[in-house]
């Protein structure tokens, strides 16, 4: 339960940890909360030869609304965003799965950027992050560049940041004023990660969906964008029957993992009642 | 860069203390091993069952997922800087006295810093938002609901500023 020895290295700016990443890329790994990577590494599931540590990298920190979208940098704690004022209002969904992370002691260290960079398909980051069609800007030795959600997450814990890139800001576009968001999922333990959830994002013209947006946690091997569930609701009247079969028609679309807590099975219903209430959720909160 | 053992400087409970880490040691093992303040338990060492929970800058952080290099130039409060005094209690922990909300004790020093941090954010919680606010703590003995009557009767007692 001891971690391995490794080198340890805090730059000052992200500059000086790019530089150091680019020296030694395969061989060293990313600090940031380190609510995921440390307990890896007590496991000794990780044994990375070299940490550079990204806290008191100051350019990194904080969180901002510019020209619609919510922009965070990737050392924001989830503790930052959950205290960002008029959050609920702008967009609940975010709100929502803020509070679902961990517990408290876990939100004031864990980071945006690292529950992004880690990956986890039943994360709640990554999922919001795809449900608003948003980007992430990676910092390498060549400079930056952006990458959009449904690019970056690649499978289970892996994402296409290039060994030598490091995860600098997240952008979260938010949806027009009046839509309506929710994020809802079933742990079997509060502040434990899900066994299955949806992140919704509705957008009502009267009672017909103008627009919606569809994601799954813990179902597949990243955050499962369910656009079949999507077109059925475009276009279509909001109504109870409505949102029930675009819940239900999710089952044959996707095939969640068996483990210890819970079957295929069990994960796919679980997975087709949470989108229900999600979108229902995202429903009563649609404002004119 | 070198994994060889580094000064640490930090203060614990409003005093400045000084000693060598390796990176790979744990804020948790240096508080006990090296500082020897022993009341910051270590029950799962990653980060599941927060016994090790200690207040840095003032937020709730698990000891066993920081590195004791990460803690150089901050401010940590333990179980031990909670009373005012040797031979005091604080308010918390005389409620959890009174309420009988510990039996072994192991996981009690991270419950008090979990509802201390709470109580400093807001004096007044109802029950749903303590029992929320706990559920990172795991407790083996006492099924909870006394530590939650424990810290709903400190809150009662509370006046603005005391901890």
């Amino acid at each position: 339960m001891k971690p391995a020895p490794f080198d340890y290295a805090r730059p000052r700016n992200l500059q000086e940890a790019v530089e150091l990443l680019a020296a030694r890329p395969d061989e060293a790994k990313i600090l940031a909360g380190g609510q995921s990577l440390v307990p890896m590494m007590a496991f000794r599931l990780a044994t990375p030869d070299v940490l550079i540590d990204l806290n008191g990298v100051g350019e990194l920190e904080g969180v901002r609304l510019e020209d619609g979208a919510l922009v965070l940098g990737a050392m924001a704690r989830h503790r930052d965003a959950e205290d960002f004022r008029g959050l609920r209002d702008r967009c609940a969904l975010v709100a929502d799965a803020v509070g679902l992370i961990g517990h408290p002691a876990i939100r004031n260290r864990g980071t945006v950027g690292g529950s992004i960079a880690h990956a986890d398909p039943a994360a709640e980051w990554p999922a919001v992050l795809t449900a608003l069609g948003g980007s992430v800007v990676a910092a390498g030795p060549n400079g930056s560049r952006t990458i959009g959600a449904g690019e970056l997450f690649d499978t289970y814990f892996t994402t296409t940041l290039a060994a030598d890139e490091i995860l600098a800001e997240v952008h979260l576009p938010l949806p027009p004023a009046g839509a309506g968001s929710a994020f809802i999922e079933l742990a079997r333990r509060h502040g434990d990660f899900a066994l299955a959830g949806a992140a919704v994002v509705l957008e009502l013209d009267g009672e017909i969906v103008a627009e919606a947006r569809v994601v799954l946690i813990g179902v597949a091997d990243r955050p499962f964008r369910a656009v079949t569930a999507e077109s059925f609701l475009r276009g279509a009247a909001a109504t109870d029957e409505t949102l029930a079969l675009a819940a239900a028609s999710i089952g044959p679309e996707i095939e969640p993992m068996s483990d210890v807590h819970g079957s295929s099975d069990y994960r796919r219903h679980v997975a087709g009642v949470m989108l229900r209430r999600a979108l229902e959720t995202a429903r009563s909160r649609v404002t004119a | 860069m070198s994994r060889e053992p580094r000064e640490v400087v930090l203060t614990v409970n409003g005093r400045r203390y000084s000693a060598r880490a390796e990176p790979r040691t744990t804020l948790a093992d240096f508080l006990r091993d090296s500082l020897g303040l022993t009341g910051t338990h270590l029950g799962c060492e990653h980060g599941v069952c927060g016994a090790c929970t200690v207040l840095m800058d003032g937020r709730s952080v698990r000891a066993c997922l920081l590195f004791a290099v990460q803690a150089e130039g901050h401010e940590l409060t333990t179980v031990e800087g909670l009373a005012p005094e040797d031979g005091q209690l604080s308010s918390l922990q005389q409620a959890f006295h009174e309420k009988h909300a510990l039996q072994c004790g192991f996981c009690t020093p991270g419950f008090l810093l979990s509802a201390a941090e709470l109580l400093d954010l807001k004096p007044h919680p109802t029950e749903d938002e303590v029992r929320a606010w706990l559920s990172g703590n795991l407790c083996r003995c006492t099924g909870y609901q006394n530590i939650v009557d424990a810290v709903l009767l400190a809150s009662s007692r509370r006046e603005e500023g005391a901890r």
